[in-house]
């Protein structure tokens, strides 16, 4: 396990500069974008990957409503945190994109609306676990995942509706995308994805890591108290 | 069952005779709704064209924070003499406490709103041109959305520290889609422009799915541990 993750922190490296030259120069250019266009390599693949980041965090809190399994919460902090940032990155590169080619930085179109939303509810995910730092706040965030969850595709059914409702003239929806472009595209994708599976990794087993000092600490406590050392504490106690 | 309703019914008409006898929750409620109609006729200084389009949020983004003012009561009234403790030991179902504390607030949001339209209705001189009765099922399922979530989120941030800070940052994102509704729905039948029988439909589904969410895990919220 040990060997493995600085093996797979080389292979994510070599993979992600093998995908920024597939991009930035293997790609074609895009005949009426320039090479705006190429964004796109950075903007889709970190969307696909915050999503599946969320996929994750959902996953891990029903699994941990249901099993209360300390590591499943750990998970789902781990796949929030992530997750916020590929979604950040989504939100930034998006704009920077749609102002040359759109003309406007923003539109209140389904999937940015979607996705901003989406970015807000585990924004607030992640303000109440560090706002909340009792032994309760687990189940508090794993509750507001299952909610933030179901809130989506509503989210989703009444922008769609609004913006039929209507109709705004720039949504790139439709076209295909050439099979070089494509190929770039999963690479890219694939790069990513190791990249977040590799952050999530450290950053879990640094959670874990956290969890054991701060038991650690209540139990020196307990023990200071004159409190029998057998008198152990679940590893849930710990917080965040 | 039979106790599930007497519980409800007897938590409700206690929170209601406190309410009654106190009038904190909704004279705070009152006033900030008030301050909110003013200040906001200030900034905009809308006509009656431009009242007709705006009203909607106006009015909706005022009973919401004005709810929060009323939410944030709801739950800390029962962290005084440790009445959520006792509750949690005793074998009455967490459900009946929750129906109960949300069909309060419901009620109060209510007579908020029964006293607040027809201030709005004199402020911003509005008329609707489309069908008006549709007011109704759009304030009943809006005020419905923002309440049951509204006290499950209140019961969640009660855990948290800076509490009265933490129901908003919960609430109103997963609220976004129920605020939508309301508003357009209302915007559409003030203006008259089509129907607002999607926006009705999608408050109602948002209701139930988020009554149910609310019902399956609020056991668990009442007794994390």
């Amino acid at each position: 396990m040990k060997r493995a993750f600085p093996l797979f922190s080389i292979v994510t490296v070599v993979l992600l500069a093998y995908a920024l030259y597939q991009a930035l120069v293997v790609a074609p250019t895009e005949r009426t974008m320039g090479d705006v266009q190429r964004i796109f390599y950075y903007h889709v693949p970190s969307a696909w990957t915050a999503f599946l980041l969320f996929m994750g965090n959902l996953v891990a809190s029903v699994i941990y409503l249901i099993r209360r399994n300390p590591k499943a919460d750990a998970l789902a902090v781990v796949c929030a945190e992530v997750g916020v940032v590929f979604c950040t990155v989504v939100l930034v590169t998006g704009p920077i994109w749609a102002r040359p080619v759109w003309g406007i930085w923003w539109t209140w179109d389904v999937r940015l609306t979607t996705t901003l939303v989406l970015w807000l509810i585990y924004v607030s995910y992640l303000v109440l676990r560090r706002f909340s730092d009792s032994a309760q706040t687990p189940v508090l965030a794993a509750v507001l995942a299952i909610f933030g969850a179901l809130d989506v595709p509503l989210v989703y059914f009444s922008i769609w509706f609004f913006r039929t409702q209507h109709p705004q003239p720039v949504i790139g929806g439709g076209g295909s995308l050439d099979p070089r472009m494509w190929h770039v595209l999963l690479i890219n994708w694939l790069a990513f994805s190791c990249f977040a599976f590799l952050v999530c990794w450290s950053r879990y087993r640094l959670e874990l890591l956290q969890r054991e000092v701060e038991q650690a600490h209540a139990m020196e406590s307990l023990a200071g108290a004159g409190v029998s050392e057998k008198a152990s504490l679940p590893l849930s106690r710990s917080t965040r | 069952m039979n106790s599930f309703w007497a519980l409800l019914s007897a938590t409700l008409a206690k929170d209601i005779r406190l309410e009654w006898r106190s009038k904190d929750a909704l004279n705070s409620m009152l006033f900030f709704s008030l301050l909110v109609v003013v200040i906001f006729s200030f900034s905009f200084d809308p006509n009656a064209e431009e009242s007709r389009e705006i009203a909607g949020g106006l009015v909706w983004v005022a009973f919401l924070f004005a709810a929060v003012v009323a939410l944030n009561q709801t739950w800390a009234r029962e962290l005084r003499n440790q009445v959520l403790d006792a509750y949690r030991v005793s074998p009455a179902p967490a459900n009946s406490l929750f129906l109960a504390k949300a069909l309060g607030n419901f009620l109060l949001v209510t007579v908020l709103e029964a006293v607040m339209a027809p201030l709005f209705i004199v402020f911003y001189n509005l008329r609707a041109l489309g069908p008006a009765w549709e007011l109704i099922p759009v304030g009943v399922l809006g005020t419905w959305a923002l309440e049951v979530n509204g006290t499950f989120f209140a019961a969640v941030s009660i855990r948290t520290r800076s509490r009265e800070i933490m129901l908003p940052l919960l609430l109103f994102p997963i609220s976004i889609p129920a605020v939508q509704a309301m508003v357009e729905a209302t915007r559409i039948i003030l203006a008259g422009e089509g129907a607002a029988r999607f926006w009705i439909v999608l408050l109602l589904t948002y209701d139930l799915v988020f009554t149910t969410a609310c019902l399956g895990l609020f056991e668990r919220v009442l007794n994390a541990e």
